[in-house]
């Protein structure tokens, strides 16, 4: 199995992403350049986090035409797993790979803390006997306020798409949502950085829980590492 | 030796004779004008009055502070082969930089961006950032860390708020894009501040040993290459706006402010960090920060004893017809110089290409010790490269001990008058000063900043000490840091005002389980001309100077900031210290929150009776007087010498340093954790004494343990041993009340009243009406 963290310019977690699947689960992981338009033999990407293209103009706008996105787009449409995390969420959505979108925090400011997560069940990978009912991991973003429209919200709830909510809305989601999956199954995108949630010295080790849920949607023996 | 006059330069405006008028304009006086001519041999250039005036202001020159800085130790005595050694001293660089041992290093240092700030909060504090990233890596360290450390006036005042927001978002808006973590600083609010707001900022980094890159231009021949961002007309003439005192009209300054942009920095990072990994590629390297092209080019010239010709018009341009004044003196930002190996100018080119950056091939090392400027093919400046630097003016200055001082430093609360503390009094004075903004936590400031990217982050802000853990190679190593100064003891006693921001930010770290380093130092202060401003810098500088000598911790860089002076005044005295300490063993890390009822909590360096300078004297009394509390160095190392044995023992189950606001509010500080918890506390064993000076005086050399009771007889026979006072004063309750039986009876409270008052303060000042 092998784990491909893209790097766009401004990309700034994806050091954090690359550690949390190479230190963290041992996997075999290595990085993808914006600029190239293959994935080569990649199980799962991971969109990683930071202000790609600065940001400057909406969170993900310029990233979702980079060369590479294209190639992400067909692993995906393949079946193959994409995991975005902060930025790569936002980039993700701005592709159309998810529904909705994230604008600015309700406080007009950036927010880093630890947050309490609610786990959904949200399907075969990524329910609460996979993750656990409640996790706690870092947010770190001043974009993370989740909106869709009425009829979007409607077919997220009846397809089990919502995989976190927040205990503690920090940033005006609707409906507290922090991550959500594709109607698929096999696209993933959370605000919460499992890739700040899995060193002893971290506030919780719940990223490699979520890591390894994501994971065992293709590879089912990962979870049973955790056991 | 007469020289023949520059051709006409190819901008007319530039050809005006310089007059007195001109010279005063560009802060220069008269005499340094007269020198500026010696060092020609003929009248400036426009152009060159503008590089002279630059590279002449405090703030490129230490011209005022140069003697001063001399008395610094810039070397580790008890350094080894494998650790502690300074690879590149104070002054010699960009950054200092000490080894860590294993062939690792780290470089750091402060800057301030204090002026721009004032004018323009958000764009001040995020250049601030900026620029102290850009002196990282330009020695070749991957920036790592970020501290800030903040003064503001009190923050009852509108003009406070927008500062503290502006400076804040702006400190968010550039750390958190380009991805270094911001995991420590302090914020003080004070009246002397209000209007001339201090905005340091600090960047560590991380290298191998054989990746120390220096600012230096060598070899005959080789190319210098521009790369980064284009230059623009915006900073023109910073380094000088930031050498004077801010005054009415320096709101229509505002050109003189940069404009930041994070995501430039972010691939600049990256690129030059991918050309210094080429074996062999770069000679040089230096930031273009204050004075810009001017500084990078003449700073490098003279450091590798060689010349520089740069041409103008191959210089990348934000916008036509740009002379060379402006050129020369822009402060655009995200630009570095750099100087690579004759014959090898693909490779710089195409690392820049592939992250769409400019690398422009700009001039050539030469062999004459000159700096010469050509533009449109005509020579603009031809100055000697050591005349802007090494040979900068040098000022000892006028001293005179202020005349407050005989008044401050004689008062006391006895003949003073003043009434002590009643239990009701105590009982009311708690929750006020743990609402103060300098006493009160900071999460309003600190969780708009990215404090974990990087994943290293231990300690997150709001303890001692933040601290991270640094992934060096296969290996990783863990280091602690801590911004420290107290203005109001400064403003008190200069030389223990410094003093005590040393032993205060060692004993910080020493909480936190590290060993002190070295340190890098920030210098914030009033005019130097007159006289009292110079008194208080010269005395501050010898409390820090000799401090560091006591503790053997080295200054390794740092940043000097004169002329912080509104219409109001000066502001208080402010030498802020930031030290690095270096943490032998994970199992080491303490933090400063107690985590189990039953745990018993220890008081070391008992309790003197002073109340001088303390938040106290200045919130419940509305003075700034008395003389600062008392240091003493012998004392202050058995304690921070016991403090380390004992955490590398695995007795401290916490440690807190008790500072602004004294012992009630170190133990309240205590008991903000993430468990609910409250304490009993017994102080009647002490001496009898003043209340107020009891619960709330801010003595030196003090710090609380929490450690497991059945741990505490070991613990006091040890500390009397090491000749430590020690007292057991009290047990960690689980009901959440802090009681507190005093001489004048029990004082009582509700930590969760406490804890709201602390946790609220700063985030309803600043609350933003109709928002989540």
């Amino acid at each position: 199995m092998t784990i491909a963290v893209l790097q766009f310019p401004g990309s700034n977690c994806d050091q954090d992403a690359f550690q949390l699947f190479a230190s963290g689960l041992g996997l075999p992981t290595r990085f993808v350049w914006h600029k190239d338009r293959k994935l080569g033999d990649a199980d799962m990407v991971v969109v990683p986090g930071g202000f790609s293209y600065g940001d400057y103009l909406r969170c993900g706008a310029i990233a979702r035409f980079s060369p590479i996105m294209g190639a992400v787009r067909e692993h995906a449409e393949r079946g193959g797993l994409v995991l975005g995390i902060c930025n790569g969420f936002q980039i993700l959505c701005e592709a159309g790979m998810l529904p909705g979108a994230l604008i600015r925090n309700n406080s007009l400011e950036y927010r880093c803390m630890t947050c309490d997560l609610a786990v959904e069940d949200a399907g075969r990978a990524f329910n609460t006997r996979t993750v656990g009912r409640r996790i706690r991991m870092p947010i770190g973003h001043g974009e993370g306020n989740y909106r869709i429209d009425d009829a979007g919200l409607e077919r997220l709830q009846t397809n089990r798409q919502v995989i976190l909510r927040y205990v503690d809305n920090p940033n005006g989601s609707l409906g507290s949502i922090a991550g959500i999956r594709n109607e698929e199954g096999n696209v993933f995108g959370m605000m919460p950085h499992p890739d700040r949630a899995f060193e002893r010295f971290h506030p919780s080790r719940d990223g490699l829980r979520v890591a390894r849920a994501v994971l065992s949607l293709r590879f089912p023996d990962i979870l049973k590492e955790s056991a | 030796m007469k020289r023949a006059d520059l051709p006409p330069n190819p901008d007319p405006v530039l050809n005006q004779p310089i007059t007195p008028e001109l010279v005063k304009k560009h802060g220069l006086l008269p005499e340094e004008y007269d020198q500026v001519r010696l060092h020609l041999g003929r009248e400036a250039t426009l152009t060159e009055l503008g590089i002279f005036s630059v590279m002449w202001s405090e703030h490129c020159s230490y011209k005022n502070t140069r003697p001063l800085l001399k008395g610094f130790p810039t070397e580790k005595k008890g350094a080894t082969e494998n650790f502690g050694r300074v690879l590149v001293k104070a002054g010699e660089e960009n950054a200092g930089i000490i080894d860590i041992g294993d062939g690792w290093a780290i470089a750091f240092k402060i800057e301030s961006h204090n002026h721009p700030s004032a004018i323009e909060p958000f764009e001040g504090a995020a250049t601030g950032v900026g620029g102290i990233i850009r002196d990282i890596f330009t020695m070749g360290a991957r920036p790592v860390l970020l501290t800030n450390s903040l003064r503001f006036g009190e923050l009852d005042s509108p003009v406070t708020k927008r500062l503290l927001r502006g400076v804040v978002a702006g400190i968010a808006h550039y750390g958190n894009c380009v991805g270094v973590p911001t995991v420590a600083g302090d914020v003080y609010f004070d009246r002397s501040y209000e209007g001339n707001p201090l905005v340091n900022a600090l960047c560590l980094g991380t290298l191998r040993h054989d990746q120390i890159r220096l600012g230096k231009a060598t070899g005959l021949g080789n190319p210098v290459y521009y790369v980064g961002a284009a230059t623009g007309r915006d900073g023109l003439g910073g380094a000088a706006f930031a050498s004077k005192e801010l005054s009415a009209e320096s709101s229509s300054d505002r050109p003189a402010v940069q404009k930041g942009d994070p995501f430039m920095e972010k691939l600049l990072i990256e690129a030059c960090l991918e050309m210094m990994a080429v074996p062999g590629l770069v000679v040089g390297i230096q930031d273009m920060g204050a004075a810009g092209l001017t500084c990078s080019t003449c700073e490098t010239a003279s450091r590798g004893g060689a010349g520089i010709e740069i041409e103008l018009d191959r210089v990348p341009q934000r916008e036509a017809g740009m002379n060379s004044y402006e050129i020369m003196l822009s402060e655009s930002q995200e630009r570095m110089l750099v100087i690579v190996r004759k014959g090898r100018e693909r490779e710089i080119e195409e690392v820049f290409a592939k992250w769409d950056l400019h690398a422009a091939h700009v001039g050539t090392v030469t062999d004459t010790g000159r700096m010469v400027v050509t533009q449109h093919g005509t020579v603009v400046a031809d100055i000697p490269a050591s005349a802007l630097t090494d040979n900068a003016p040098v000022y000892q200055r006028e001293a005179r001990r202020p005349a407050y001082l005989d008044e401050t430093s004689r008062w006391t609360p006895e003949a003073a008058r003043l009434p002590d503390l009643d239990a009701q009094g105590a009982a009311q004075a708690l929750p006020r000063l743990l609402s103060h903004p300098t006493i009160a936590s900071k999460r309003w400031v600190y969780r708009q900043y990215d404090h974990m990217v990087q994943h290293g982050t231990v300690v997150l802000p709001g303890s001692d000490a933040g601290v991270v853990r640094l992934r060096l190679g296969t290996s990783e190593k863990f280091i602690a840091i801590k911004n420290d100064c107290n203005g109001r003891y400064c403003y008190l006693n200069p030389r223990r005002g410094a003093q005590i921001a040393m032993v205060e930010c060692l004993r910080n770290l020493v909480c936190a389980g590290a060993t002190p380093l070295a340190m890098t130092d920030n210098l914030n202060f009033g005019n130097p001309y007159k006289p009292e401003n110079f008194y208080q810098l010269k005395e501050c500088v010898a409390g820090l100077a000799e401090t560091c000598r006591h503790f053997d911790v080295p200054v390794v860089g740092g940043n000097v900031s004169l002329y912080n002076e509104s219409p109001e005044g000066a502001i208080d005295p402010t030498p802020t210290v930031s030290v690095v300490g270096f943490i032998e063993k994970e199992a080491h890390i303490t933090r400063q929150f107690a985590r189990q009822a039953g745990s018993r909590l220890v008081l070391l360096g008992g309790a003197p009776n002073e109340l001088g300078g303390s938040q106290f004297l200045g919130l419940i009394h509305g003075k700034k007087t008395g003389d600062a509390p008392a240091v003493d160095f012998d004392a202050e190392k058995r304690l921070q010498d016991f403090i380390l044995a004992e955490i590398r023992a695995g007795r401290v189950g916490a440690a807190h340093d008790l500072s602004e606001g004294g012992l009630l509010v170190a133990i309240s500080e205590m008991l903000f954790g993430a468990v609910s918890l409250g304490a009993a506390i017994d102080l009647t064993g002490f001496a009898p004494q003043r209340l107020d000076a009891l619960l709330f005086g801010e003595s030196q050399g003090r710090v609380l343990l929490c450690v497991p009771a059945g741990d505490v007889p070991q613990i006091l026979s040890s500390a009397r041993a090491a000749g430590v006072p020690a007292d057991g004063i009290g047990t960690v309750t689980p009901e959440a009340t802090l009681s507190v039986l005093t001489a004048r009876g029990p004082l009582g409270w509700s930590v969760s009243v406490l804890r709201t008052a602390w946790e609220t303060s700063i985030e309803s000042a600043m609350k933003r009406p109709g928002l989540g």
